[in-house]
């Protein structure tokens, strides 16, 4: 919009689009093919879940907290859903109830985090154990799912011209990234979570309502876990317990690669998705490669994070030292 | 002018745990005028303003505002009454833009939307009626604290307020950004608001105030009409005394100062100077000398002191100790030269709360030595129970959490943990704030002995006749900078408050 | 202005979480014993201590050294996420040097060279670069599993050296090796920490930094030291895995092990806030920790559904320790029972 816009405030997200122009550029270089729209459409199905959760995450962290459970939250909606349909649930119900408790569990977790001033991170971490063992609990294997609608949607193609075509997966990711992107930045709720990540004393002092939107924030997290674990779901027609373990982590990585500030109070939900394709990017150029191993995706990864980290840091001195 | 004051205080009393802040205050504000609220430390200013801004509701006492009795019960309570307030400390969010800190919890909208447009119309507004110039977009942390000031006297001003409270706006501003700020006040002031400027300093009350109201140990000492209050006047109401007061100072401490005189400064200081803390000043400390550094609140003194002890960085200047030059990165370079810091504020840089009394005690020591030349138990309780009893804390134990000890011995805690290390000088800023009148008496008391001992003492206080009692000679400061010495020669009070208040020139 | 000022008695201590520990370890092997008469034999066979106690201090050792590490940063107010991560590294280095033919000194030392490297990257971010502690370790946390599987090229590698299993799985004088070596370290450490005035260092940049640095303390130089320590617990951590399961695994070996190390330190009773600290509280919290997991499994609980009483008990544990909890609650107890909570 203006320039001002483009440095200051945006230059992580602007970093964050020329990484992803640029990491893309160099793949399609070395990797005949890969420039295509179908790739991209790809990398939005292919990172469905990780995409929906770091959306969920984005807010969480916007406020300043962080939640470490969605990979659990994942596995247990994952297990949960098809051990219901399983014994005859249909699935829409199935996905209600799932979403439901995923809502419940972000909510009490929010609220044992604001009524009682516990650490976030230790709160989380415990809710992370809890849903692993809850999904266990119904079943350490993985069950398959066998349904019509399942069918239906896994064969689902949104033709975008040419030889790109949108999953359902992908446009249940593109419909949470807008979501998202109205809840922070068009909502009141939204630019509480900032003022509260950005100074939580102040926004008390001007009257916003802190405790709700705290406890709120981490309910809507724990709805888009559970969407990301019913989107799993439909991905492999199957429920697995064990599915999202580590996700967590690679949500907060998403986010931070995004240009969200890891303390809160600074980001926004466009960079998360930015987030989310740089991730994929690297990943399926890993893939396409063959002679890189897959570990290289998580170095990467840890760098980027290391990167975004020091840029902010000098952001945030500099912002301080021009306040001083 | 009219005759009906806008805001009416009667008998505002306001106690805290027995601990009488205001009694019976009376205080009223005129539509457009600009009324400067007045006094030291603990006279009960930051107390009446947090009555009127609904933070704490009085025990006794009315408020009317606009012929309206009001009792506000929360700050957004007294916002909606028409009563805004700006803090010292901008209560912004940093991160957030301009348009957006000026809207924040009344964005126009519906269903919890925000409507953008209206919301950067409005900062825009807001900003024009302070005639303020700025990139509404632009992110409020990017602005000086001036321009973040006028960002928050514009929220508050959104509110349609009929009264605006300052609460030490200018603290951090340079002159420039001053006289801009005033700019906005008077016009505000035709605009027919009321406006409460509570300021150190006195050069601003008298530039831009049309009144002043003097608190002193949460009584009202008076309101006067600024034209007919002589600046002298003022300090001495301020300080609680009479301008022709003369001191009455033993003649032991003038021999001592005499005898000291004649001995090589211990540390000097040439052209030391930090932007926004203090402009470039000279002063020497010796031996066996209690040297006071007095001014009104805000004047630099603090700041003075973190400089020479390594706790901020100068920008310009040396500082020479026993006459080579010697550059402190942190405290921890201070206190192994021999220096010694006894802040201010006891709670956030002073106690480690949940220590011992013996652990708080022993640790500059111990930090000097380092981890390895560890004081042996024996000799830590031997130190502790020399200074428990030199100084006469009250404490069950040593091992008591220093936190359960009072503000006056947890206070002769800090002392004996710098007396511990056996300094070369030692600075005390505000060494008896807060404690009772007994503990006082013994600090001042150990302030002379370590005179007697040879120390150089750098003696901070806000308290005229703690400085005239207990220092050789007074270096004064006022408005952040060095305002010239009192030597003890010419060491009264009267003398002294003339120089805080800049009026010795003429004088 | 002259206001009294009395002299508060001193405060009774906060009632020692140790003796919870104590009663929350007596509850479990009561619980145990109840379906298990046997639950507390110890037999000696070939002159080796054997029983389900000897198992629960052998699995439970690499916990403790983890939280004697953990201790350490969390009393400075920080916290490490790092650890696991820093283990699997250090346990694929064991395994890659053994393969190739180093000796067991070269081998231990490197892989506390590692956890000393790790140490110091976490230290300099946190202390003197000022990044939040959780956010400076997830970095390592993130990328050093990667960093493993490096190590490791992608293999699980055996380990086929007798004299390092021998560190996990072997006896001296009827005792376990490896709880009797990090009980050492425990010791050590203690001694270290009270004998010389670390300790002391450490509570104080915990309770109030400001405070200590404004008396001397160089703050930056003892947070980085912690981390370095952890670091350094984190590398011999990984040695222990590594001679556990005769393996680099780079995905399993530390697995949650941060997450274990931390309760043991929350549930031993030092606070996430910093501050006070006791090594003897993280030690019995991993004792804790391993009992409930080996309870769990003589219950016949599945593995996998083990993490449910712990996730419990961390919240039980961090809410009795939240004031604003303490006040709530206390308002439904009668007035006897609130000053003991």
């Amino acid at each position: 919009m203006k320039l001002s816009m483009l440095t200051g405030r945006h230059l992580p997200l602007v970093a964050t689009a020329g990484i992803f122009c640029l990491l893309f550029g160099v793949t399609a270089y070395f990797y005949e093919g890969f420039f295509s729209g179908r790739v991209v459409a790809d990398l939005l199905s292919d990172n469905a879940f990780l995409g929906i959760a770091a959306i969920g995450m984005t807010l969480v962290i916007f406020s300043g907290g962080i939640d470490l459970s969605v990979g659990a939250v994942i596995g247990f909606t994952s297990i949960f859903t098809a051990t219901l349909m399983g014994r005859g649930v249909s699935p829409v119900v199935a996905w209600m109830l799932a979403l439901l408790i995923g809502t419940a569990f972000g909510g009490t977790m929010g609220t044992l985090i604001h009524a009682f001033r516990l650490p976030p991170f230790l709160i989380t971490l415990a809710g992370m154990f809890l849903a692993r063992g809850m999904g266990f609990w119904l079943n350490t294997e993985s069950v398959a799912i066998h349904h019509p609608l399942y069918d239906w949607l896994a064969n689902f193609d949104l033709p975008l011209g040419g030889t790109m075509h949108l999953s359902a997966n992908g446009l249940i990711l593109l419909l949470v990234v807008a979501a998202g992107y109205v809840v922070a930045h068009h909502t009141r709720f939204g630019r509480t979570l900032f003022a509260i990540g950005g100074n939580e004393q102040s926004a008390l002092l001007m009257g916003l309502p802190v405790g709700s939107a705290k406890i709120t924030v981490y309910a809507v997290n724990g709805f888009t876990a559970a969407l990301a674990g019913i989107v799993q779901t439909l991905y492999t027609s199957s429920g697995d317990g064990s599915k999202g373990i580590g996700l967590e982590l690679d949500a907060i990585a998403v986010v931070v690669i995004g240009g969200t500030l890891l303390s809160g109070g600074r980001g926004h939900i466009l960079g998360t998705l930015l987030g989310v394709l740089i991730f994929g990017t690297i990943q399926a150029a890993i893939l396409f490669d063959g002679r890189l191993s897959s570990w290289w995706m998580r170095i990467v990864v840890g760098a980027l994070i290391l990167v975004f980290i020091l840029l902010q840091r000098f952001i945030v001195r500099g912002a301080g030292r021009r306040g001083a | 002018m009219t005759d009906q004051p806008l805001l009416q205080l009667r008998g505002i009393t306001k106690r805290f745990l027995g601990v009488t802040a205001l009694n019976g205050v009376d205080f009223s504000v005129r539509s457009g005028e600009i009324h400067a609220l007045l006094g030291e430390n603990g006279a009960g200013k930051s107390t009446l303003i947090k009555v009127l801004t609904g933070v704490h509701s009085p025990d006794a006492g009315q408020i009317t505002l606009a012929g309206n009795s009001i009792q506000p019960s929360s700050p957004k309570d007294a916002e909606q009454a028409g009563i805004s307030t700006v803090y010292q400390e901008v209560n912004l969010i940093p991160a957030l833009s301009i348009a957006e800190n000026i809207a924040l919890g009344r964005q126009p909208g519906k269903f919890g939307f925000v409507n953008w447009r209206a919301i950067r119309r409005h900062a825009r507004e807001a900003l024009a009626r302070l005639e303020v110039e700025c990139d509404v977009d632009a992110e409020l942390g990017s602005l000086s604290v001036a321009l973040q000031q006028m960002v928050a006297i514009a929220r508050a001003l959104d509110l349609r307020a009929k009264l605006l409270v300052l609460d030490e706006p200018t603290a951090s501003l340079d002159e420039k950004e001053v006289a801009e700020l005033f700019k906005v006040m008077r016009r505000l002031r035709s605009d027919g608001l009321g406006i409460v400027f509570v300021t150190h300093f006195l050069d601003q009350v008298y530039a831009v105030s049309d009144r002043i109201t003097v608190l002193r140990n949460g009584e009202l000492v008076g309101e006067f009409a600024t034209a007919q209050l002589p600046r002298l006047a003022l300090v001495g109401k301020m300080l609680g005394r009479e301008v022709k007061d003369e001191a009455g100072r033993s003649a032991a401490e003038a021999g001592a100062a005499d005898q000291a005189a004649s001995a090589a400064p211990l540390l000097e200081t040439r052209g030391l100077a930090r932007r926004g803390a203090i402009q470039p000043m000279n002063l020497s400390l010796r031996r066996g000398e209690v040297t006071g550094l007095a001014g009104l609140l805000g004047s630099g003194r603090t700041e003075t002191a973190r400089l020479l002890f390594g706790i901020d960085a100068p920008d310009a200047g040396e500082i020479l100790l026993g006459g080579k030059r010697v550059e402190f990165d942190s405290p921890r370079d201070a206190v192994r030269l021999g220096l010694a810091f006894s802040s201010e504020d006891r709670k956030t840089e002073g106690i480690m709360p949940n220590l011992s009394v013996r652990e708080n005690l022993i640790f500059a020591l111990q930090a000097k030595r380092g981890a390895w030349k560890t004081l042996s138990r024996a000799e830590q309780e031997k130190l502790c129970a020399h200074y428990i009893a030199a100084l006469r804390i009250k404490t069950p134990d040593a091992e008591t959490p220093i936190k359960n000890l009072s503000g006056g011995n947890q206070q002769k805690v800090l002392l004996a943990r710098w007396l511990a290390t056996q300094p070369e000088l030692i600075i005390l800023d505000e060494p008896t704030r807060g404690i009772d009148i007994g503990a006082k008496a013994e600090i001042e008391q150990l302030i002379g002995k370590l005179r007697g001992e040879g120390l150089a003492v750098l003696l901070i206080s806000s308290e005229i006749e703690e400085i005239v009692r207990n220092c050789s000679r007074v270096l004064v400061l006022r408005e952040r900078r060095y305002a010239g010495e009192v030597p003890a020669a010419e060491l009264t009070p009267a003398r002294l408050m003339s120089v805080m208040a800049g009026t010795h020139e003429q004088a | 202005m002259s206001k009294p000022e009395p002299i508060k008695p001193a405060a009774a201590r906060p009632r020692s979480p140790l003796i919870w520990m104590v009663a929350g370890l007596v509850a479990l092997v009561l619980l145990n014993l109840t379906k298990n008469t046997s639950f507390l034999n110890v037999t000696l066979l070939d002159g080796h201590l054997y029983g389900t106690p000897v198992d629960i201090f052998t699995q439970g050792s690499r916990t403790m050294l983890l939280a004697l590490g953990m201790t350490l940063v969390i009393a400075t107010g920080g916290v490490d996420l790092s650890v696991g991560s820093i283990v699997a590294i250090a346990g694929a280095v064991c395994a890659i040097l053994l393969r190739d033919g180093h000796g067991l000194a070269i081998t231990i030392a490197s892989a506390l060279a590692v956890g000393l490297a790790a140490g110091s990257v976490n230290g300099v971010l946190v202390a003197r670069l000022g990044i939040q502690p959780i956010v400076a370790t997830l970095i390592l946390m993130v990328a050093g599993r990667g960093i493993a599987q490096l190590v490791v090229g992608g293999q699980v590698v055996f380990i086929t050296n007798k004299s390092f299993e021998f560190l996990a799985n072997g006896f001296v004088l009827g005792l376990p090796v490896a709880p009797l070596l990090v009980g050492a370290m425990y010791l050590v450490t203690h001694f270290f920490l009270r004998r010389t005035a670390t300790g002391l260092f450490i509570e104080a940049v915990g309770d109030n930094e400001t405070a200590s640095r404004f008396a001397g303390l160089g703050a930056a130089r003892v947070k980085t030291l912690a981390y370095i320590f952890c670091g350094a617990c984190a590398g011999i951590t990984g040695v222990f895995a590594a001679a556990n399961v005769r393996a680099g695994d780079a995905y399993r070996l530390g697995e949650n092990a941060e997450l274990d190390a931390i309760f043991a330190v929350v549930v031993g009773g030092t606070a996430l806030t910093g501050g006070r600290f006791s090594i003897l509280g993280s030690f019995l919290g991993a004792l804790l920790i391993q009992t409930l997991t080996t309870t769990m499994y003589n219950l016949g609980v599945p593995p996998a559904v083990a993490p449910v009483p712990k996730a419990l008990l961390i919240i039980g544990v961090s809410l009795l320790q939240s004031e604003k909890f303490r006040n709530w609650a206390g308002r439904f107890m009668p007035r006897g029972q609130k000053a003991a909570a």
